[in-house]
């Protein structure tokens, strides 16, 4: 099964990526962005999906300073 | 004292770490390989800099799972001394030896140049030859600096005296929470820094402060 698995920065905690793409829009001429956030987007195929979560927790993301969202059999 | 320091792929400051081990009086230093899981009964481990494993997916998540570091998790549980410098501090957190995270700086850049650090905890195995409020010049040299640690856990790295090193004189090069540039776990064994000390030992790069991070550590063992 083709997976996504789609990692953000958590809630809360400062994004400069996020803040530096924010601040180069308006400069090129796109108005009314707010809230840019940069994260890190995984596709695997996997023979198991019930162990993509343990996947997450032990690698894929540090859930200190991210979150994440299992997509589950996306197209390939 | 005999200092075994890990080379990972990617590692880069592995011979300078030893260079500076080396330079304790009555010590002696040697490489661990990361395939390794024999420690080779070494006394003390610096996980050093670099880019281990490439730093792929996150700085120091896949270096954390090395045969070596099993052996390393394993030594610190039966109270070994463990020092991290920059990436190492890096694996250490990923491999929860220590509390937080590190982030990329505030400023994106990578920041190489000298910093003072302000001694916070003189009591720790690694800053034993320094006294309370001594200022170091050691240089800082990374992109992913910024320490990082939910509030909860920042008010009890203060409760437990596990802060040991701050960014001193409003210096806080990259971002990092309330100015930590290096912090101990709660037993006091192992310590992990974004700071170089190993690039601080010989007068001719401009400061040996960083050797008493070196010293301490064969102090607290002798």
């Amino acid at each position: 099964m083709r997976a996504r698995v789609l990692v953000r920065p958590k809630e809360g905690i400062l994004d400069p990526q996020g803040v530096a793409v924010q601040r180069a829009l308006p400069a090129l001429g796109f108005e009314g962005v707010a809230n840019v956030h940069i994260g890190r987007l995984i596709e695997l195929d996997v023979e198991d999906p019930s162990q993509l979560e343990a996947m997450c927790q032990k690698l894929l993301v540090n859930p200190l300073i991210e979150d994440y969202e299992i997509l589950g059999d996306v197209p390939a | 004292m005999n200092f075994g320091v890990i080379r990972f792929p990617g590692s880069c400051d592995e011979v300078d770490a030893v260079l500076a081990c080396e330079r304790v009086p009555g010590a002696s230093a040697q490489l661990l390989w990361h395939g390794d899981r024999h420690l080779h009964g070494v006394d003390a481990v610096v996980v050093p800099g670099g880019f281990s494993y490439g730093d792929y997916l996150r700085v120091g998540a896949i270096a954390r799972f090395s045969p070596v570091m099993e052996s390393v998790i394993e030594f610190s549980r039966e109270g070994g001394l463990v020092l991290g410098i920059c990436n190492g501090f890096q694996v250490l957190c990923e491999a929860g030896l220590l509390p937080g995270a590190l982030l990329p700086n505030v400023e994106l850049r990578f920041i190489c140049r000298q910093v003072n650090l302000e001694v916070v905890r003189a009591t720790s195995p690694f800053t034993t030859d320094c006294e309370a409020g001594d200022i170091l010049s050691i240089p800082v040299k990374h992109t992913t600096g910024r320490y990082y640690a939910p509030p909860d856990v920042l008010q009890s790295l203060d409760a437990h005296g596990q802060i040991v090193l701050k960014y001193a004189h409003d210096g806080n090069p990259n971002g990092s929470s309330n100015d930590i540039a290096g912090v101990r776990n709660e037993v006091g064994n192992v310590f992990g820094l974004m700071p170089h000390p190993e690039h601080a030992v010989d007068e001719l790069s401009g400061s040996t402060d960083g050797l008493k991070i070196f010293t301490s550590m064969a102090h607290a063992d002798a």
